[in-house]
């Protein structure tokens, strides 16, 4: 059942102007954000409502600008990569890799096998813990607060694992231009194994309390939906993407690391038996973070040993050749992609970094909040997982 | 919808009635990771200040300072980084790079005050509650952010090079000069180190960039003789260069060669600057050595008339009759000389300075410069020295450089561990000789660079150590012994090196075909006039001079191995720097 706006019911805006007649009484403006706990990341969203419908929503971004992009043009090569990180906070690992593959492409660096290895386990725990933090949000703007302690909870013991591997709970950067900075930690693989053990376990009783849960049907399900036609159009990919039936998955279409060495399948909504409604959406994520420590318990089984770092030259005189690249990886949210240009000096002369949050929480959530309940505007922002600092880089 | 979908989220209680996960801060304490990126640590004794962490810090979240009871000197800059906790963002980029691997970080994260300053420190300066505590975040072994192998330099064989004098070292191609000038960090610890305070990060950078005429620029700012000093010299900046902390030390003193070398003698002068305008005043310099021709150079290129006098019948001193040609050859000495001669210094040749004409050459001239080196050798102080069969050091090398055989025979044997010696050893080695050299103390005593000392040792040249010398004697067969004990080490009481002390019964005899001499030499300042008529006065065989080079007499300047105690040519071409920069300010009135 699609909740599709219908559009000759309410004035539309003609030349970028809106044709509300705000004191005519039948509509209300109210600013969603950009401190609000029903929006993901600081990020706002300027409603406009009829009762308690939306009847337009325009979203406002810019509060999180830091200028990344530009920043990374005046600092050497090696100097970026504490700074890619920061560019999506709950799962920096996809900008550290992308930012050192393409930066090792650029140079001509083949880094050793056990650390593409790593770099693809550090992937897949960034994608659980990732959705974790994700699950906790999406049944949380349904109210259900408890998943998300649950969550958050089991997110930490993530974090415990990236710490002890990393030195750092948050920003990893760990994955440098050359390989993975330490190797792995004596009996750091047995506690991954423990603690993946323990988020099984909690993602059992999660979709038993959340999947067979009468208030969470009755909001979730039809609300929210992205058909396969809407796909390309928006330049919808991941999990929203697959929902509906597109069986797009960058590690098997365009395999990297080590993912043509895995065994697993794309899940779309089709594979699993759900619309591509939110609740479709957060049953397809929790099969994908299955998948996830599928993939961990896999490459655990599978790591090769071996050096973990090639050396680049001395990195405060690091030219790389002149020449560009485009690197993309499928992170928890779709697309993720660096486009890199170097001059042949010791500083990229452009990063371009490409997130799929930009697509979701732009131009789709604009095109799908308008008709739906002003409760639900979190709940559905939340369906579309979006990270607001990678909108604007 | 159905009855399983209102019933099961009760099953949410079951929880409950389970164990909080939540640590009870800061009763429950949770210590970082082995790996955690916490509040940093610094080793103070094994930081040298280099500084890299200050040029790696993408956040310029660090900064050098000097900290009270750190000394600037051998080698360390006496500062130390002082970090900024508002600006740091921990990425241990500074760790990782540290070039003595001194910073670390401990496994500590809280720390609340409520003086906002108090979060700009110096760590291991600044007392912390985390100095002691658990090492968190280090280099991980195998991981560099520098290059630590020195790029191998291109050599004759050593069976190759015993059977002639050709040059050994090959020098560097253009590929191996831009990677070795690679691995600098431009921290210019060395700069500080050298004698002549050559600007090294620069013209290392010039060689890094192939920016030759730049390199040549850089280098004659302070140092005349870069063809010379790029294969001879002492490179006490590659004793202190930060990379040799943890790794090889870079090639300073290749760099150096493979710029000069790089530049053809007629076109030095499009790299480098002419003489300002003519003063008119007169400068005489005694000694065409390093010192004497340094001074030259930097007066001329002051505008000032000089005239070197040299004793000998071709200048360079002991860069010429000192060094075999297998380490300096002789046409690249005269490129440096010639270049110094060309801008319009007059070298007179052959001439001897006496007391008497000392005194004209004052008058005649605003002002003297004096480097003549040291000349006169050391005894042994043993019975027996007198011996035919055994000679000097210096009068060996002499000979070779006048290209004379100097008839050693099949068995030498050296007396000494310095330069010197192990010059005539392997000098000796290339006229086919077995050769043995003995010293008085250990081989890590020896005052000898430890590449003559290696290489002398890889042309089979057999080193005694702790040899004290006793006696020279006659030997059958028209040879030569050589009586030695055999000492022990033992350590000075007042903590200076420790000394050698001959262990009863343990004498034994060398017998060979000559003996080198090779202990040491004096100066020999015959031409100086008495104090009372120069205004030079002399203490402990040497002339007095200030931090300038300036004796009692204000027109008078000294330098060289007669002046300073490093006795390296380097150190003469520092003198004569900064004599010929000191004579400038005393002829032209110029405040210091």
């Amino acid at each position: 059942m699609t909740q599709m706006p219908d559009r000759e019911k309410f004035p539309v805006h003609t030349g970028g102007v809106e044709n509300f007649d705000l004191e005519s009484g039948r509509y209300m403006k109210v600013w969603q954000g950009p401190q609000h706990p029903g929006v993901t990341g600081n990020m706002a969203l300027e409603l406009v409502t009829s009762g308690d419908e939306i009847v337009d929503l325009k979203t406002h971004v810019g509060y999180l600008h830091r200028g990344f992009e530009k920043l990374m043009e005046r600092r050497k090569w090696i100097q970026n990569f504490p700074l890619v990180c920061r560019i999506c906070v709950p799962e920096p690992d996809f900008n550290e890799y992308l930012y050192a593959a393409a930066t090792e492409e650029l140079a001509g660096i083949e880094i050793p096998e056990r650390a593409v290895w790593i770099r693809t386990l550090n992937l897949e725990m960034a994608r659980l813990t990732s959705f974790l933090m994700w699950l906790g949000g999406q049944a949380g703007a349904f109210g259900m607060g408890t998943i998300g302690q649950w969550t958050v909870t089991m997110r930490d013991f993530m974090l415990d694992l990236f710490e002890e591997l990393t030195g750092g709970r948050i920003y990893h950067m760990y994955i440098v231009p050359g390989g993975v900075r330490g190797d792995v930690p004596q009996g750091w693989f047995s506690h991954v194994l423990t603690t993946l053990k323990n988020v099984e376990k909690v993602l059992d009783d999660i979709e038993l309390v959340l999947f067979n849960n009468a208030v969470f049907k009755k909001r979730a399900v039809g609300l929210g939906v992205i058909t396969p036609d809407m796909v390309d159009y928006y330049g919808i990919t991941g999990p929203n993407a697959r929902a509906s039936g597109v069986a797009r998955d960058i590690r098997k279409d365009r395999s990297y690391l080590i993912y043509d060495k895995l065994d697993f399948d794309i899940i779309t909504g089709i594979s699993i038996g759900v619309d591509s409604d939110i609740f479709g959406r957060t049953r397809l994520r929790a099969a994908e973070m299955r998948q996830s420590i599928s993939l961990i318990r896999q490459m655990i089984d599978k790591m090769p040993e071996g050096p973990v770092h090639v050396s680049p030259p001395n990195v405060l005189h690091w030219k790389i050749p002149a020449g560009e690249t485009y690197l993309s990886a499928e992170c928890t949210r779709g697309e993720y992609g660096y486009y890199i240009v170097s001059d042949g000096s010791d500083k990229p002369r452009r990063v371009y970094v490409r997130g799929p949050s930009y697509t979701h929480a732009v131009a789709l959530f604009e095109h799908m909040a308008p008709g739906t309940n002003i409760a639900d505007t979190a709940g559905l922002m939340v369906s579309l997982h979006t990270y607001p600092p990678e909108i604007e880089r | 919808m159905s009855i399983k979908d209102i019933i099961a989220p009760f099953a949410v209680w079951k929880r409950a009635f389970e164990k909080p996960w939540t640590i009870k801060k800061p009763i429950d304490d949770r210590p970082g990771a082995d790996r955690y990126r916490g509040f940093h640590k610094n080793d103070g004794d094994t930081c040298i200040g280099c500084g890299t962490c200050e040029t790696i810090c993408q956040n310029a979240a660090i900064d050098m300072v000097p900290v009270d009871g750190v000394q600037g000197d051998g080698g360390d800059s006496g500062l130390r980084p002082q970090i900024d906790y508002g600006r740091c963002c921990w990425c241990a980029l500074c760790v990782d790079i540290c070039t003595t691997g001194s910073l670390t970080m401990s496994n500590r994260y809280v720390w609340t005050d409520n003086d906002p300053d108090v979060y700009r420190f110096i760590p291991g300066y600044d007392s912390k509650e985390w100095d002691n505590a658990e090492t968190g975040y280090s280099r991980p072994e195998g991981y560099s952010l520098l290059k630590e192998e020195r790029v191998e330099m291109p050599a004759l064989s050593v069976e190759e090079g015993l059977k002639s004098f050709v040059e050994m070292i090959k020098g560097y191609s253009a590929e191996q000069a831009v990677k070795e000038a690679d691995r600098c960090v431009e921290c210019g610890i060395c700069v500080a180190e050298c004698p002549a305070h050559m600007d090294i990060p620069g013209y290392i950078r010039a060689v890094r960039e192939g920016n030759i005429d730049e390199g040549m620029r850089l280098l004659y700012e302070t140092n005349p003789f870069p063809a010379s000093c790029g294969r001879i010299c002492t490179h006490r900046c590659e004793e202190v260069c930060s990379i040799g902390h943890n790794g090889d030390s870079v090639a300073i003193r290749w760099l150096k060669r493979y710029i000069a070398d790089q530049v053809e003698l007629e076109d030095y002068g499009k790299a480098l600057p002419r003489p300002e305008e003519n003063t008119g005043k007169k400068i005489a310099v005694i000694g065409a050595g390093p010192g004497g021709l340094t001074a030259a150079y930097y007066l001329r290129m002051l505008g000032h008339d000089v005239a070197v006098l040299e004793a000998r019948k071709a200048g360079g001193g002991m860069l010429r009759y000192g060094i075999p040609e297998y380490r300096l050859p002789y046409d690249q000495l005269d490129k440096d000389i010639e270049y110094i001669r060309g801008l319009g210094v007059e070298i007179r040749y052959s001439i001897n300075v006496d007391a008497e004409s000392f005194k004209n050459l004052e008058k005649d001239y605003d002002a003297l410069f004096f480097s003549t080196g040291l000349s006169d050798p050391y005894k042994l102080g043993i019975d027996g020295e007198d011996n035919p069969r055994v000679f000097g050091g210096l009068a060996v090398l002499d000979e070779v450089t006048a290209g004379k055989d100097p008839k050693l025979g099949k068995t030498v044997g050296v007396i000494g561990g310095g330069n010197v010696a192990m010059d005539a050893a392997r000098t000796a080695r290339r006229y086919g000789a077995e050769v043995t050299v003995l010293y008085r103390r250990r081989v890590v005593d020896m005052p000898a660079d430890i590449e003559e000392i290696e290489e002398a040792a890889e042309e089979g040249i057999t080193i005694i150590p702790q040899a004290i010398p006793l006696r020279v004697e006659d030997a059958a067969d028209g040879k030569v012994g050589f009586v030695w004990n055999m000492a022990e080490m033992v350590d000075d009481p007042d903590g200076g090196r420790p000394r050698p002390q001959p262990i009863k019964g343990e004498i034994h005899t060398f017998v060979c075909d000559s003996l080198i001499s090779a202990v040491g030499q004096g100066t020999n300042l015959p031409y100086l006039p008495e104090e009372s008529e120069s205004g030079v006065a002399v203490k402990r065989y040497k002339p007095v001079v200030d931090e300038r080079g300036q004796t009692g007499n204000p027109g008078i300047f000294a330098g060289g191995d007669i002046v300073n105690s490093r006795k390296d040519a380097v150190s003469a071409i520092g003198d004569g720097h900064a004599a010929a920069l000191s004579i400038d300010r005393f002829l032209m009135k110029k405040e210091a």
